[in-house]
Order: C-alpha cells, then sequence, then structure tokens
C-alpha cells in the first residue's frame, strides 16, 4: 500500500481522562486501507521544541464515514500540544506506516493483551479479528479504576478481563498475574503496552511455547526507513522498527 | 524558464538540489512521496567496505530545532550495494552519487575501485567526516595530514568525479578545503553533522548509547553557511552547501554565500517532499527577482563585501 503525506481535518478531540485523548480524523480523498499495528506520522505545528514528527498507531478506522482514529496519551510537549487541538484544525499526516499484526490463520484461540496507552491498535486489530471469524479474549491492565478506558467498545469484540495495580477494578496486579492466563489455553498473544509489560508477556509466551507478536514504540526519526534511528536488534540484525516492525514476533526479538 | 544546471568538471546537473547521504536512503524510500529523478542528484546512504550493524540503539535524540544521530553507518557493505540496490538505482534519471566511509585509507582506496565499474554512479563522495565511528570516518577529516593523504589515495584510483564531504569539527574549515582542493578534489561539500550531546534528566543517563553524537537540522545552519561563505571564497571547485536548509529561502541563503549546488538532509524526515518544495521555490525566487540562471547569485553577497 503506497504511503502519503495528507492534510486531514480533525473532526473530534475527545478527551478521555487527565492523559488520554481520541483524535478523529476525516480524509478528503478516500481513505487509503490500512492494517491493524500500522502508524501514522504526525507532524505537530505551532510547537518550535518539536521538530520531529510523532508516531501514533491507528486505533479504529470507519471506511463507511472515511474517517480513522488515534488514541494519544500525553507524554510530553508534542503530545500536549496535540491534546489542545480543536475540531476543524488541520492535522499534516504520513500514513500507513510500518507492517502489522499478522492474524493467524486457523481459528486458533487468540487474547490481546494491553497496557496504558498501549491499548491503541488493539481496538483496531480486535475489530478485525471478530470480522474474519475469531473470537478474542481481551485482557487489559491499567494503573487504577479511572485509567480504564473503551471498556464497552471491548465488550463488543468479546470477554474483557481487567487488572488494575491497585485493584480497583478487576483483579489487582499486572496482566502476567491475571487468572484468564491460567484458565485459558491460548494459541495466540499479541500485545502492545509499555516495554516492560510486553518483555513479561513475551517470557510468559516463550515459557508456554504460545505464538506471541508485540508492537514496538522505539524512538523514531523519520518513520519511512531512512534515519536508522530506530533500530530493533533481532536475530536478524539490526532493523528498523518503522518498516519491518512495529510488529515483531518475540521469537525474533532477542529478549 | 530559469536556468538551474551546474557542472563538476564535465558532470552536468540538472539543477543544483541534491538529496544529503544519510538522509535519504537509496531513494527508493521516496517514490510514494515524490518524482526523485526530478531532484538534481541524490547521495545515497553511507556504504563502507564491510557490513556494519551501527551502534546500539538508542540512537537519536530531537533537540531544539534538530536532531542528534548517532547510527554508525549502518550499511550492509559494497557488494550488497553492488548486487542488489545498484541494478534499481539505474532506473532513476538523475545523478546516484555513493557515500563512502572507511576506517583505514585501504577501505577509501577499496571502495572507490569498486565503484570506478559502476557505470551509472559518475561521482563518489567521500565521507571523512562521520563522527559516530570510532575508527576512520572523521579522525581523517579533522587531521590536515590525515585528509591530505586519503584524499590523495583515492585520486590517484578514483575515476569518477571526487566530491570531499567536510568536517565542521575543526577550528579552521579553510584550510581542510584548500588540502583537498590541491589533492584534486573535484568538489568539496559541507557539512557533515556538529559533535554534540544531550542528557535524559527522566533516567539521568545520557540520551544516546555513544554519549556524543552529530548534530544536524536547522539548528546548524547558520553555522553551515558561515563555513560555506568561507570555504567558497577559498577554493575554485564547486561548492555544495549542506546543513539545516528546510525551505526555499534557507537554501538560497546558500547560494548568495557561494554555493553553487545544496544538499538537503534531515528536512527529507519532516516532510519527504522538502527537497522538490526547495527546487521549487529556488525557481520561484530566481523569477520573482528577475535571474533567469541560477549562477548570477552564486556568490551575490561578495559584492558588497
Ligand atoms: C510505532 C509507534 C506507535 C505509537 N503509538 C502510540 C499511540 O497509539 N498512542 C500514544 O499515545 N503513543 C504512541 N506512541 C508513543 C508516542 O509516539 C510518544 O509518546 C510521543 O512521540 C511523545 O511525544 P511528546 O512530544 O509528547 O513527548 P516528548 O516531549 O518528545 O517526550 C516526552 C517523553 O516521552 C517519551 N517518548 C518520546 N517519544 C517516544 C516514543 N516514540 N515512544 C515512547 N516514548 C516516547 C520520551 O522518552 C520522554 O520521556 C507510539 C510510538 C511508536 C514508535
Ligand atoms: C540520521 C543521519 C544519518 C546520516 N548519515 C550520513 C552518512 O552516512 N554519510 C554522510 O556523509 N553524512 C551523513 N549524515 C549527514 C548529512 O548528510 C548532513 O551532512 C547533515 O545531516 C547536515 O545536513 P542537514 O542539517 O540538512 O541534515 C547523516 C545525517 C543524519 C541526520
Ligand atoms: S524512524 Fe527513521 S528509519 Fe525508522
Amino acid at each position: 500500500m503506497a504511503k502519503r503525506i495528507e492534510s486531514l481535518k480533525i473532526i473530534n478531540n475527545q478527551r478521555l481522562n487527565k492523559d488520554l485523548f481520541i483524535l478523529e480524523l476525516s480524509g478528503k480523498e478516500k481513505l487509503p486501507e490500512m492494517k491493524p499495528g500500522q502508524f501514522a506520522e504526525i507532524k505537530v505545528e505551532d510547537s518550535p521544541e518539536t521538530f520531529l514528527r510523532r508516531p501514533f498507531s491507528i486505533h479504529d478506522v470507519n471506511y463507511g464515514e472515511n474517517t480513522f482514529k488515534l488514541l494519544i496519551q500525553i507524554a510530553g510537549k508534542g503530545t500536549e500540544a496535540l491534546s489542545l487541538l480543536k475540531t476543524g484544525n488541520i492535522l499534516n499526516i504520513i500514513y500507513p506506516l510500518g507492517n502489522s499484526f499478522n492474524l493467524p490463520d486457523e481459528k486458533k484461540k487468540v487474547l490481546l493483551v494491553g497496557g496504558g496507552c498501549g491499548v491503541a491498535p488493539l481496538l483496531f486489530l480486535g475489530k478485525q479479528l471478530k470480522a474474519n471469524g475469531f473470537n478474542p479474549d481481551i485482557l487489559l491492565g491499567f494503573r487504577n479504576s479511572e485509567r480504564v478506558i473503551e471498556y464497552d467498545e471491548y465488550l463488543k469484540i468479546g470477554r474483557v478481563f481487567l487488572t488494575t495495580e491497585d485493584g480497583s477494578r478487576g483483579e489487582k496486579g499486572f496482566v502476567t498475574d491475571h487468572t484468564a492466563l491460567s484458565s485459558t489455553e491460548y494459541d495466540k498473544v499479541y500485545c502492545c503496552g509499555p516495554e516492560l509489560m510486553m518483555r513479561a508477556v513475551g517470557a510468559y509466551c516463550r515459557g508456554k511455547d504460545i505464538e506471541c507478536e508485540v508492537s514496538l514504540e522505539n524512538l523514531m526519526g523519520c518513520g519511512i526507513g531512512v534515519c536508522l534511528c530506530c533500530v530493533v536488534e533481532t536475530v536478524r540484525g539490526n532493523l528498523c522498527t518503522c518498516t519491518e516492525g512495529p510488529v515483531f514476533n518475540i521469537n525474533d526479538l532477542k529478549w | 524558464m530559469v536556468k538551474l544546471d551546474f557542472k563538476i568538471g564535465n558532470l552536468h546537473f540538472k539543477n543544483p538540489v541534491l538529496a544529503a547521504s544519510g538522509t535519504f536512503g537509496y531513494g527508493s524510500e521516496f517514490d510514494d512521496f515524490i518524482d526523485v529523478s526530478r531532484l538534481g542528484g541524490i547521495i545515497v546512504k553511507g556504504t563502507t567496505l564491510e557490513p556494519r550493524e551501527g551502534n546500539p540503539y538508542p540512537r537519536m535524540a530531537e533537540t531544539p530545532s534538530g536532531m542528534l544521530n548517532a547510527v554508525g553507518l549502518q550499511n550492509k557493505g559494497i557488494d550488497y550495494f553492488v548486487d542488489n540496490i545498484y541494478p534499481h538505482l539505474q532506473e532513476y534519471n538523475t545523478n546516484v552519487i555513493v557515500n563512502i566511509n572507511g576506517s583505514c585509507i585501504d577501505d577509501y582506496v577499496a571502495l572507490a575501485e569498486r565503484i570506478n565499474s559502476l557505470r551509472r554512479i559518475p561521482a563518489i563522495e567521500l565521507n571523512i567526516s562521520c563522527p559516530n565511528v570510532k575508527m576512520g570516518g572523521m579522525t581523517f577529516g579533522i587531521n590536515p595530514a590525515s585528509t591530505r593523504e586519503v584524499t590523495k589515495a583515492v585520486r590517484s584510483v578514483c575515476k569518477k568525479k571526487l566530491i570531499v564531504k567536510l568536517s565542521p569539527n575543526v577550528t579552521n574549515i579553510i584550510d581542510f578545503a584548500r588540502i583537498v582542493e590541491e589533492e584534486g578534489a573535484d568538489s568539496v561539500s559541507l557539512i557533515n553533522t556538529l559533535v554534540g550531546m544531550s542528557v535524559d534528566i527522566k533516567n539521568m543517563r545520557p540520551s544516546l548509547s555513544t554519549v556524543t553524537g552529530g548534530l544536524s537540522g536547522p539548528a546548524i545552519k547558520p553555522v553551515a553557511l558561515r563555513m560555506v561563505w568561507q570555504v567558497a571564497k577559498a577554493v575554485k571547485i564547486p561548492v555544495i552547501g549542506v546543513g539545516g536548509i528546510t525551505t526555499a529561502d534557507s537554501a538560497i541563503e546558500f547560494f548568495l554565500a557561494g554555493a553553487s549546488a545544496i544538499q538537503v538532509g534531515t528536512a527529507s524526515f519532516i516532510d519527504p517532499q522538502a527537497s522538490l518544495k526547495i527546487l521549487e521555490g529556488i525557481e520561484n525566487y530566481l523569477d520573482s527577482k528577475g535571474f533567469s540562471d541560477i549562477k548570477d547569485i552564486i556568490g551575490y553577497i561578495n559584492r558588497d563585501l
């Protein structure tokens, strides 16, 4: 699929909580085909300290309405500036970038695991899995009950399990502690979240010989495979997360 | 129609906007965004004799109006280049230049010899200014004697046009430009990145795995411009300006200061169409100022000085 550079209109900026918001963008032309796991590079205007673009996963796509969403956590100056954008503002964006999650070929039991803003690509993936006849389970970890987002959206896709670090909702602890992991046999796990969480989930899957794909969030200079700044060490040498990733099978990573 | 072409010796460039090494991949990464053949030339990724994995991650840090990189010349080596990349490069109807890097003089010589046999590569850019490798690279470019030695050695075998890329991390860049001119370089390009660093205060450690790295982007433009102006007055060979050019206006400053051509680097990361926008902007500027040939503005500011 050809990459594009386009100026798109913000049709909604929805604040979910103190740190998270959803930007909904509408295409002028027909949207390109996007796949779960792919991302977009956003230019932050009027933020002189934010020189480089910022990468965000495609969170949800509505081809009928010709719109798509990004779920963004305020992490610093760029995301702060984006959080202040209003309906009608224009965003310059390069997309769709990167590879995508590989859907299982047979009827496998699938689990999606996400934490914090790392849930961003999982909604789109979950919807795609459901559309392809899978019944994925979804395991989401948050700091506390106030951080839980889009619970109802995930309920439409499959069974949803929650953990919070303080136990204020769902099971207390981290995603790798959840009882769902021991009560169901999964064939494939998709994971996105903080690196420590992905490493823990990766280690769990490796121990149980479960196929596992993770989506990495390495620092990116260009997003299009030219600066070679975003590399991750793999069994095939240093690979760019922006072109060979962001989705990797954990067996390829030197974790 | 404004005349935009320029020459290095008898090598003709249809226009003076080139893509800088290490910021334009092998060109194909930009095919979705621009017609690469419209550029005056592209300088492909820094190439070494043997494959290199580069430095450990993190290799990049954003800085005000710029970025630091410590990629360390990750590339698959000259054999891979010749077998797998060169065949595709021939599809571009523009000058494709290879940026070569070595850890010793023999490496540079061997690379130049390999490239002699590549019919569609009309020039090499000798990178003696990469700050991100322990051996070779900038160590050649910040020492007058080794700058002379490596240029002389490569010149003696190189059948292509020879552009030497200078390091800004020196006290007097004019000396280095004169040395490479004396040793037979056909052109100089400047500047490579400026050595800098950044500290991650959240994690209380250097932002880059190598601690220091190369600064690029608009932050270095005034330094690049000053050096291009100094060098253009000191040598007769064409000077190619590079460093922080993001718009046609910034490119035009370099021509007015004495550059015969320019390279667009980091700007392509933020806008993959930047190089062509700059080309179009230069044309418009010349048109609006009533110039019919870009040569008429090269070094223009020196008239009144
Ligand atoms: C492929 C990919 C997909 C991503 N998808 C999403 C997403 O869907 N939603 C979302 O909220 N975030 C996502 N991120 C992370 C997001 O890009 C960063 O949080 C953002 O660039 C920070 O910009 P800033 O200017 O606000 O922060 P800065 O002011 O630049 O930095 C603030 C802090 O954020 C950290 N940071 C900066 N860049 C990154 C990065 N690339 N990854 C992780 N931490 C970073 C810095 O280390 C620093 O501590 C993704 C990153 C990648 C590479
Ligand atoms: C990520 C990155 C990689 C680079 N790699 C090379 C290289 O391989 N060879 C080289 O001569 N210069 C390399 N450079 C330097 C650029 O070609 C250019 O000289 C420098 O970035 C200044 O120009 P700019 O400010 O327009 O980017 C690299 C720069 C960056 C940012
Ligand atoms: S971000 Fe530049 S190569 Fe991946």
